[in-house]
Order: structure tokens, then C-alpha cells, then sequence
């Protein structure tokens, strides 16, 4: 397990972050230039923090007011890089035994050799790494790390410029080693998919700080503020007034774009309250709206029809999309929206 | 002709000993200062790399009178340097080998370390956290990746070593026989209207210096010096 609570001052923000990890993948979600990858150095002491603690297990990696530092020889963190750095002037067999040239001969042959054929790479152990594929580089590289015996393994943006059948192989890959080395994995990412494939446990990370942590799910049934919900991207916002609560019957009124919508009772909130209403762009329906509108919708006009890989992505005026797999008349201008109300989600204050 | 018969290989030789002798001393320090200021950071590390080009833009005559200054027989390192080997060592061949280091250490130390910088940092950071020392990751990592610019950063230091003429006279002198080096020997030949002796003596350090570096050129294209030793297995 690891705890991290470290400060350190970069060029545009503060990076100021505190968060556990134990056992299974937990993954550091956020944009480019959030601070996931400075953190991920922070732990495996490439970069030393300013203030702050850092303990895996029962270790003290790093404690700014004790003045302690572990260089990262002494970390026993695996890293693996994004360009994967296996060393080119060697071979993928040689780049193994270079971890671990301590330990005796024969054992150390019997584990490389280990690695050599659970990480699928028999063929080409001999080989060097620019003679190899991306994906046997990038599988020799959490080899690599692996046979250190880490006691965390910190990945950086693993799945970055691989093709989708790669992606699912270093998938298959990271929950192998979730399930048969139960080595922590802390792994950085900006891909959203990636996190429900893997992660356990997610950290939203937004200029250096982390701004939500949870499951996949909850994150994005519950995003917990405006940030997050940008940059999950899956959701609609507007703005809504509460116009009635009831708690025995676990239900509310909202006016959303002048209409009242159903929602469920949100505790903790007033009648007359100004709040920010989310719901995810699968939630939401739109029908063509003709003749009467029905109750709990809302009109909405037709801004953009926008192709995407399996459906039909709708842009209504007023900044909303909704997501359909029906085919779509382009003539039809005018729409009616209904909210599932089951995940029509109010901001916290 | 009577004058090849009689011709003269001694400058020659010294100077090709002169200059694989400091090529190798300068190689050894070199490689180590190009080392620390590539990975350190130190207090003076500034100073230190001014120093280390001072040679460069100092005439020679300057450098020489320094080292004069500071290796003759009545200085410390000069008494200190004769109680070990039972000789002064200003105007010996020892002294020229002296001269050749502050002639080619400079562009040694400013190659290497700038071939250092230029390995991907990456590489020694995945080396370091798979826990090899520092000392590991230079022999089995940085120095193999660096291998081919040192490689002619060396050979260029040799051919540097082997045209010093403004240190050499300064404290290895003029000695015919014994410390008068191939570029020496050119200065003297001339001085004494020697014109035959002075072009074959030319011709034979040009030929060194073209050879050597072609040669060189060739061998850091081979896919050997991109291979380092192997490890383990």
C-alpha cells in the first residue's frame, strides 16, 4: 500500500496531492500537464517534492521535514516508462538479467526465463529492442520491472499510441498481474475507457490537485463538480431551479430551460434552490416533437447532426447533445428531450 | 638520396608515443570530469568547466608559462615529481606528453560530455529504479550508449596531441633527440632553411591525421559500437 501526500511548486500550479493506494490498479485520471506523471516521478524519486510524505508499505520513501530521500535504487517502486526505455544496446534477454544481476546464476536464468515465456516473448528474447514489435517492447518492459519484485508498479500512460488490439493485450497483461503477482498498480492515464478496464479506484487530477476519487462508476454517476464533469466529457449540464421536494416519496420537480422534469429527492437542498443539474448525453432521449409536448420534457431545436463510430450524436441550441442510434430525419428541426431521472444528478454546492 | 638514408624517425616516434601516451591519460580524466559535469551538480561546477576551456582559448604560450610556473624544478610538484622519479621533468619527453594533455583534454572533456547528455535520460532513470548503482549505469549503460562520439572524440584528441607544438617548445623545449616532436622538428627544419625535410615531415603528419580519422569515421559506423559488453545470461 502506499500513501503519498507531497507538495511541490511547478511552473503554472501547485502540485498538491494526498491519496492511498492499496492492492489492485489505481489509476491517475486527468488531462495533459495535471501533474499524474510529475506524481508518479515524486514516488519513484526522480523528482524530489518540496513538503510532504511518501510511505510504501512500512517504508519512508521520502519525508520533507525529516529530511529523507531515498534515492531511487532504495525505492522498490517498478516504473515503466512511456517510451518503455529498454535499454537499445541489448537484448530483450539482457535487458532482464540486468534487473536482477545480483541474484545467482541459475536462479537468475530460471526467473528470466520465467518471465521470457509468461510475457510471451520466446521468440524474440534474443533480439534487440528495435528489432522487436511495440507491444513485445512494451511487454518486456513490465518484465522488467516485475522481476525486481516491486512493491508497487507505476505505469505512465501505458496505453499511449498503441492500436486497439494492442490495448487490449496490455489490458489482459495489467489484470495477469493484478491477479497472479498482486503487485500494486498505480498507473497514469487521460483515457476514460482505460479506467473502467482496469482501475479499482480512479483519482481525477486537475492542475495538481485531485479533485474527485472513487470507483469508475461512482465518478461518473456523481461527478463532483463542474471540472470533473468537463473533463469526463460524457455529460450535459444546465442550470435548474428545485421547485418542489418530497422525501417520503424519494422525488422532486426541477424547472430545467423553463419546463418541470421529475428528479429524485436531493438531500441536503432547499426548495427555491439555483443548482447545476447533470445527466450523462445515454441518459437522455430526444423523440421529434410533434403535435403536443408530453409531460416531464422539454422542447429543444436542432443545431448539428454529428456522426460518431456506432451512433448518431444529436446537437440541440443551448449547448446540450444527446446520443441516439435511431436513424435521424435531418428536416426535423424541432425535438423533445426526456431525462431519465434516475441519473439526473445535482452538483454539490 | 643520401638525405633518406640518413632520415631522421625519432620525431616521429615520439610524438606517435607522445600522443597514444596522453590521448590515454586524457581519455581516463577526461571521461571522469565529462562524467561529473554531465551528471552532478556541485558548487564551482561553473568554474570548473571555464577551467577546462581555458586551454582553448589561452595562447600556448601563456598555458606553457603557467606550466612552467607550476612544474618546474624549483616549484613543489616539480621537486615532488623528481623525488619520485629521480628526474626533473620540464624540458623531458615526459613534460611533452604533459603538453599534449593541455592541448587536447578540452574538446575531450566538451564531447564526451556532451555525448553523456545526449543518452536518454529515460534509460538511466529505468536503470535506477531497477536499483543499479551509478557506477553500473555509466559502465553498462551510459558509456556503450555514448560509445560511438567518444569513440571519435578520442581519435580527434589524438590527432590534437599530435600537432601540439606552442606548450611543447614552452616546457618540453627543442632538444633534438630527445624531446623535439614531430611538429617541432617541422619549426626547426624550416628555421634552418630545410625545406625538403620540413615538406616530408608535413606530408607524414597530414597522412597520420587523414588516416586516422577516416579510419575512425568508418569504425563508428559499425553496428559493433552500438553493442555494449554483454550482461549476465
Amino acid at each position: 500500500m502506499i500513501k503519498a501526500r507531497l507538495k511541490k511548486q511547478l511552473n503554472h500550479f501547485l502540485l498538491d496531492v494526498d491519496f492511498e493506494a492499496s492492492a489492485g490498479v489505481t489509476v491517475l485520471f486527468g488531462s495533459s500537464g495535471a501533474g499524474k506523471s510529475m506524481t508518479l516521478d515524486c514516488i519513484a524519486g526522480f523528482q524530489q517534492p518540496d513538503s510532504g510524505r511518501i510511505l510504501l508499505n512500512d517504508v519512508l520513501l521520502f519525508d520533507g521535514e525529516a529530511k529523507v530521500h531515498l534515492p531511487p535504487q532504495k525505492r522498490n517502486c517498478g516504473y515503466v516508462f512511456q517510451n518503455y526505455a529498454l535499454f537499445p544496446h541489448m537484448t530483450l534477454r539482457e535487458n532482464l538479467a540486468f534487473a536482477i544481476e545480483k541474484i545467482p546464476h541459475l536462479e537468475r536464468h530460471r526467473h528470466i526465463n520465467e518471465m521470457i515465456s509468461r510475457f510471451k516473448l520466446n521468440e524474440v528474447a534474443d533480439r534487440r529492442p528495435d528489432q522487436v514489435s511495440g507491444g513485445q517492447q512494451q511487454r518486456c518492459s513490465i518484465a522488467r520491472a516485475l522481476l525486481t519484485s516491486p512493491k508497487i508498479l507505476l505505469l505512465d500512460e501505458p496505453a499511449r499510441g498503441l492500436d486497439n488490439p494492442l490495448k487490449e493485450d496490455l489490458y489482459s497483461i495489467i489484470r495477469q498481474i493484478r491477479a497472479e503477482f498482486g503487485t500494486p498498480i498505480l498507473l497514469v492515464t487521460h483515457d476514460l475507457n482505460e479506467c473502467f478496464e482496469l482501475a479499482q479506484e480512479m483519482l481525477v487530477m486537475r492542475e495538481g490537485r485531485i479533485i474527485q476519487s472513487g470507483t469508475p462508476a461512482e465518478i461518473v454517476h456523481r461527478p463532483s463538480t463542474q471540472n470533473v464533469v468537463e473533463l469526463l466529457g460524457l455529460h450535459n449540464t444546465f442550470r435548474a431551479e428545485i421547485l418542489q421536494l418530497d422525501p417520503q416519496r424519494n422525488s422532486s420537480v426541477l424547472r430545467i430551460r423553463d419546463h418541470e422534469v421529475q428528479g429524485y429527492y436531493y438531500a441536503g437542498r432547499l426548495k427555491g434552490d439555483q443548482v447545476t443539474a447533470c445527466i450523462r448525453q445515454s441518459a437522455m432521449t430526444a423523440t421529434p416533437l410533434l403535435g403536443r409536448l408530453p409531460p416531464n420534457q422539454f422542447p429543444a431545436r436542432l443545431a448539428r447532426i454529428k456522426q460518431t463510430p456506432q451512433n448518431v450524436l444529436l446537437e440541440f441550441e443551448g449547448g446540450f447533445s444527446v446520443e441516439t442510434s435511431q436513424h435521424v430525419d435531418a428536416n426535423q428541426l424541432e425535438w423533445s428531450i426526456e431525462l431519465n431521472p434516475e441519473a439526473l444528478h445535482v452538483l454539490p454546492k | 638520396m643520401n638525405a633518406s638514408m640518413s632520415f631522421d624517425w625519432f620525431p616521429l616516434w615520439l610524438s606517435l608515443r607522445v600522443a597514444a601516451l596522453s590521448t590515454l591519460i586524457s581519455l581516463v580524466i577526461g571521461l571522469w570530469l565529462a562524467y561529473l559535469l554531465a551528471n552532478r551538480r556541485f558548487r564551482g561546477k561553473d568554474f570548473l568547466d571555464a577551467s577546462i576551456t581555458l586551454p582553448l582559448v589561452l595562447p600556448p604560450t601563456v598555458l606553457g608559462y603557467y606550466l612552467l610556473i607550476l612544474l618546474g624544478r624549483e616549484t613543489w610538484l616539480g621537486q615532488l615529481y623528481e623525488a619520485v622519479f629521480d628526474q626533473p621533468l620540464v624540458f623531458t619527453w615526459q613534460a611533452a606528453i604533459i603538453a599534449a594533455i593541455f592541448h587536447s583534454l578540452p574538446l575531450l572533456v566538451k564531447w564526451s560530455r556532451a555525448a553523456l547528455e545526449s543518452v536518454d535520460r529515460s534509460y538511466e532513470m529505468a536503470a535506477r529504479s531497477l536499483g543499479a548503482s551509478e557506477w553500473r549505469i555509466f559502465w553498462k549503460i551510459s558509456l556503450p550508449l555514448s560509445s560511438r562520439s567518444i569513440i571519435a572524440a578520442t581519435a580527434l584528441c589524438f590527432v590534437r596531441a599530435l600537432g601540439d607544438f606552442g606548450v611543447t617548445i614552452m616546457i618540453a623545449g627543442n632538444i633534438p633527440g630527445r624531446t623535439q616532436t614531430l611538429s617541432v622538428a617541422i619549426y626547426d627544419a624550416v628555421e634552418a632553411g630545410n625545406g625538403e625535410l620540413a615538406r616530408t615531415l608535413t606530408v607524414i603528419i597530414s597522412l597520420i591525421a587523414i588516416i586516422t580519422l577516416t579510419l575512425v569515421n568508418r569504425m563508428s559506423r559499425h553496428p559493433l559500437f552500438i553493442t555494449s559488453g554483454k550482461s549476465g545470461s
